[in-house]
């Protein structure tokens, strides 16, 4: 039994000494599935590693996850998309402050058959009061991700309690942007989507963007490192380092530079007021 | 079959330019789920043989745990792998989350059950054939059990091969520990999983016909091995 217990403490050490080995000059990032599937971070991140000698390492998953990675200090910098969330994030004391970094804007995506006729409008709120009308199938995030809270707000504000609405044509997916997209364009149904991830998006079968340019659509991203108070082991400088490039000229112009088929997928808005 | 002719296109392609980053994932693949394997053979081999030859109290009851542990779910060793490293867990100090040691921690815990329970029926059955021959040649339980590894050897080739299925198989454990990270902890399964997510189905697809051919290619080559091991030394 001791021989047993000393291999495996000499295991876990040389294991240990395995993953120690790697380079220390890299920070860990929460974001979301949407910066990363639209293929933002595989552009803006070599420019910044070249830059400073700085590895940034990207964890992806919906925003309420990427903000409980950091909750308990796994990530230096959280980069997502929820404003409300981000705040309790902050309110909480587990991030230092915010800065808004860019936007984007979510759009509603349908088949081309349309069978709640919302295509062409602008009005998001009226849209979603007329697929629920007529239980046109829809399908929802459902895993607390930056994109399902605005989703939800938006059925608030169109005054549709969509616990209580929900039937068999509300898909609650519990998945990713992409993962969602796959599901609605094999069940032809909507969906709301951000801009960035459906431009990138290739599987797009019989869908379309039905309804964009509410103002409602609005989506920005914000970017905070994690409290070092709390979480000791948050590599703090290097990760305002990150950050400080973000919101630099040079970082906003990259950002502003990524372009999918020529259309541009996120807008740089660093420093502004009442973001 | 539109779809898997592209995949079957978009393989061949990457294939073909030996493209760097497929290259780099592939062999990350390759690391992570052979030291799994080995670690498992260190611990699941000795202990399935032990439990094989041993008669103790309990033992019924461990040989049902250890098989129920065959079928344990790869996001369940993932996430209860991912709250031991977490910074916030018992071993957050170790800072080895998000690295290919995690993924390597969290593969050999899925498979160790896996070598465990077959190496157990294997020696056990051996055990039960041989026992009277083993005892009259002055062999202990305790020297038993390496004794029937070593003659068992070419059988266990089979379940080693198995271990290693599983383990370059699964997706939930990698891709919690690892954190699917771009060039760091990015695997064949992850990486197919991602390219489902952009909805590029027919390079998921392709990636999945390499995945496949890597097995295939390291179970003709064992199959090779042991053949041929088995007529000179059998």
């Amino acid at each position: 039994m001791v021989i047993t217990r000393r291999t495996l403490l000499a295991l876990l050490a040389a294991l240990a000494a395995f993953g120690a080995q790697a380079q220390d000059r890299f920070i860990t990032v929460a974001s979301t599935t949407s910066t990363e599937q639209s293929g933002l971070f595989g552009y803006i991140l070599p420019i910044f590693e070249k830059k400073t000698g700085i590895q940034v390492r990207v964890v992806a998953l919906g925003t309420g996850q990427a903000l409980d990675l950091a909750r308990r200090g796994d990530a230096d910098v959280a980069f997502v998309h929820a404003r409300a969330a981000e705040e309790k994030f902050l309110a909480e004391g587990q991030g230092v402050r915010r800065f808004p970094v860019m936007f984007n804007d979510f759009v509603l995506i349908g088949p081309k058959g349309d069978p709640a006729k919302v295509a062409g409008g602008r009005d998001i709120v009226e849209a979603l009061k007329k697929i629920q009308a007529s239980q046109a199938p829809f399908v929802s995030r459902g895993d607390k991700s930056g994109t399902h809270m605005a989703e939800l707000d938006l059925w608030k504000t169109a005054g549709i309690e969509i616990d209580k609405a929900k039937g068999a044509w509300y898909r609650d997916t519990g998945q990713g942007m992409g993962p969602a997209l796959n599901t609605a364009a094999s069940m032809n149904a909507y969906l709301l989507a951000d801009r960035a991830t459906w431009l990138a998006f290739k599987n797009r079968g019989d869908l379309a963007i039905l309804v964009e340019g509410d103002k409602r659509l609005y989506n920005q991203y914000g970017v905070m490192l994690v409290n070092p108070d709390k979480h000791p082991t948050v590599k703090k400088d290097l990760g305002q380092a990150f950050i400080d490039w973000l919101v630099s000229p040079e970082g906003q112009k990259t950002i502003g530079d990524y372009r999918i088929g020529g259309e541009q997928l996120f807008f740089p808005n660093a420093g502004q007021a009442g973001v | 079959m539109n779809s898997v002719a592209d995949a079957a296109g978009a393989a061949f392609g990457l294939i073909v330019v030996a493209d760097p980053k497929l290259v780099g994932i592939v062999l990350l693949s390759l690391r992570v789920s052979v030291t799994a394997v080995l670690i498992g053979c260190v611990v699941g081999l000795p202990l399935g043989a032990a439990i094989a030859v041993n008669e103790f109290r309990g033992r019924r009851a461990l040989i049902v745990i250890l098989n129920s542990l065959m079928g344990l779910p790869s996001v369940v060793v993932g996430l209860v792998v991912y709250l031991l490293l977490s910074r916030a867990g018992p071993l957050g100090a170790l800072g080895i989350l998000f690295t290919p040691t995690a993924m390597v921690i969290a593969q050999s815990i899925l498979i160790t059950p896996t070598l465990a329970a077959l190496s157990r029926q294997v020696v056990g059955d051996a055990w039960q054939e041989y026992r009277e021959q083993l005892r009259s040649l002055g062999e202990t339980r305790l020297g038993a059990a390496p004794t029937l590894l070593w003659d068992l050897r070419f059988s266990l080739v089979t379940i080693v091969l198995a271990g290693f299925g599983r383990a370059a198989s699964e997706v939930g454990a990698v891709m919690i520990v690892g954190g699917n990270i771009d060039g760091v902890t990015r695997v064949m399964t992850t990486t197919i999983a991602l390219e489902t997510s952009k909805g590029d189905l027919p390079l998921a697809l392709g990636l999945g016909f390499i995945l496949l051919f890597i097995v295939l290619a390291l179970n003709a080559c064992a199959y090779v091995i042991k053949e041929t091991a088995q007529r000179r030394y059998g």
